[in-house]
């Protein structure tokens, strides 16, 4: 536990110290902004929308998609850069410490990017009537999306030295698990694999399980996908680390 | 306390480093010797586990590294060959951090910090920042870190690596000092080096072990131990030659310089230690000749160096 701590505190510093981390906060409040106010007539009274479950948090897993591999491409692959691997790794630390320490390092930053967007809620509040459940729905479904997109990217740094592959490799990874539940993919695979296939791919997407949770509906089921989705990639993470080294 | 018994790392194809074999004990201080890729940093990396190795077991004080890696880890102080550091911390915060990974905290943890900034001379940089260091600074930041604990056990790859000579000789007292209470291994590739810090050397080529002895018993290896050299004045130089070469035990005279009345050159015996010397000396006392230096070389570590790892080089080759 001290170690992951000790790990954490240093991973943190340094996302904060290299500005990465502000950049990475500006840019996800201000488009997830701006995009929700220019597309969705936030101020259009006809929307009648006061939960955002269709302004506000349609746009992060979007956003989240580019952002979270942005954070987390550093995580592994500027240790085998720098050759900070061969101290890490020769500390008596379990490799299991560092590895969720710098992970949750990195969910860190996301998570109070993720608050920074909490002006929104507060003029929501203040204009309408909002459904409280939803917003706090919207905002344990962004914060669990950003996890698995974390994960994603932490295991694919483990794989590689070059930050650079790290993030398109990550990238394309989320896309392509965005992609499987959107709709019109969806209608595809129901048409070629039938109903049942198609249900069963979507509901390895983070995107299937974003948009059931967005809309207030947070279920074990759900929570049980995106632990197992981490829990997972840390593993692969470790695994990676091991066939680094041999 | 080190104990590292048939060692091998496979790479591929490659077989980096072949059944390697040695033993380290408490105030001994073991230079690793060896050309450009013989397997050093390999070898020293599976000693540390950083690296799992394909064949044989490393025990640090009796505990395997492998099977107990933290337990092993805590004992060693490990300076990695590119001094790696994270770059944008201080150099206080980053001997902090180490210093906390290997458990200690609050008042403990500052006065370790200041000990290893006093022991590296790196007061004067302990707020700056490592990425604005030079590469001598660097160098010692990453040293400083692996003596934080004060380990009983530390593996220096080139320490004295990137260090002005004033630190080289530093670094070399500190490894020196440190060796009487500590097993250290170090690899370097300044054979100085090895004569003034090391009780004991190991020569590694091509992966294996091909020395392994104190350096007098390497250097007396060395086609040039026992040879001695004498400069002496006052007789037609081949008249001294002639004498020279009269004498019992003699195998070879070289004449590297030759003057009038003087001889310069080099007395080969055919055993070492013959009392050539003595004789040397009586021939000119009975001829009154002036003996104006005498010198038995003690053999020289770089030729046995390239002995050792040249031959095996040619005989890799035409094998
Ligand atoms: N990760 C790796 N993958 C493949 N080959 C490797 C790896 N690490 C080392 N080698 C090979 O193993 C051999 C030994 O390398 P090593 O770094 O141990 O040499 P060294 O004795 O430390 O040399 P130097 O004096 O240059 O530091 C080299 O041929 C090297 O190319
Ligand atoms: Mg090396």
């Amino acid at each position: 536990m001290r170690n992951i701590w000790i790990v954490f505190k240093r991973e943190l510093k340094e996302q904060f110290n290299s500005m990465l981390a502000y950049v990475f906060i500006v840019i996800f409040v201000l488009l997830s902004m701006a995009l929700t106010f220019w597309f969705r007539n936030f101020f259009d009274p006809n929307a009648q929308d006061a939960s955002l479950e269709f302004t506000y948090f349609m746009w992060p897993a979007w956003l989240l998609m580019f952002l979270a591999p942005a954070v987390g491409m550093r995580l592994w692959s500027e240790e085998y850069r720098t050759g900070t691997i061969e101290l890490l790794l020769t500390m008596p630390v379990a490799a299991w410490h560092a590895i969720v320490g710098k992970f949750f390092a990195g969910l860190a930053v996301i998570g109070v990017a993720i608050a920074c967007s909490f002006p929104i809620v507060i003029t929501v509040a203040y204009l309408g009537d909002p459904d409280n459940g939803t917003i706090w729905g919207g905002y344990i479904a962004t914060f669990c999306y950003a996890a698995a997109c974390l994960a994603i990217t932490c295991a694919v740094s483990a794989f590689t030295r070059s930050v650079v592959a790290c993030l398109i490799v990550s990238v394309t990874l989320c896309f392509m698990l965005l992609l499987i539940a959107v709709p019109p993919v969806q209608d595809y695979f129901t048409d070629v694999f039938g109903g049942g296939v198609s249900e069963a791919i979507s509901s390895f997407s983070m995107f299937s399980h974003y948009n059931e949770m967005k809309r207030g509906v947070v279920s074990f089921p759900n929570l049980v996908f995106y632990v197992s989705l981490v829990s997972f990639c840390l593993f692969l993470t470790s695994v990676g680390i091991r066939a680094k080294r041999s | 306390m080190i104990e590292v018994k048939s060692l091998s790392k496979r790479f591929g194809s490659k077989l980096a480093v072949d059944d390697v074999s040695f033993k380290v004990g408490r105030g001994e201080v073991l230079g690793f010797l060896g050309p450009n890729g013989a397997g050093k940093s390999t070898t020293m990396r599976m000693v540390t586990g950083f690296l799992p190795p394909s064949a044989g077991s490393v025990t640090i004080d009796g505990i395997d590294v492998i099977a107990q890696p933290i337990a092993a880890k805590k004992r060693i102080g490990y300076l990695p060959e590119s001094a790696p550091l994270y770059a944008d911390m201080s150099v206080s915060s980053f001997l902090a951090f180490i210093a906390e990974l290997r458990g200690m905290s609050g008042r403990e943890n500052a006065a370790a910090v200041d000990r290893a900034l006093d022991i590296c001379f790196l007061d004067p940089v302990r707020n700056q920042s490592i990425d604005t260091l030079s590469k001598g600074y660097r160098h010692r930041t990453c040293l400083a870190q692996s003596i934080l604990h004060d380990p009983d056990v530390l593996i220096l790859d080139e320490p004295t690596d990137g260090l002005d000579p004033n630190q080289k000789q530093e670094v070399r007292n500190l490894i020196r000092r440190m060796g009487e209470e500590k097993a250290i291994i170090f690899s370097t590739h300044i054979l100085e080096e090895v004569e003034a810090a090391c009780t004991r050397a190991i020569i590694i080529d091509q992966g294996k072990v091909v020395a392994d002895g104190s350096p007098a018993e390497l250097k007396a290896k060395s086609k040039l131990a026992g040879v001695i050299t004498v400069r002496i004045n006052g007789l037609a130089g081949s008249g001294i030659r002639a004498a020279l070469a009269a004498l019992a035990g003699v195998s070879e005279v070289k004449e590297s310089a030759t003057g009038e009345l003087s001889f310069y050159g080099q007395v080969v015996p055919r055993k070492a230690d013959t009392g050539l010397s003595e004789a040397i000396f009586n021939l000119c006392k009975d001829k009154n000749l002036v003996l104006e230096e005498l010198r038995v070389e003690e053999g020289r570590l770089d030729d046995v160096f390239r002995e050792i790892t040249i031959a095996d080089t040619k005989l890799a080759k035409s094998a």
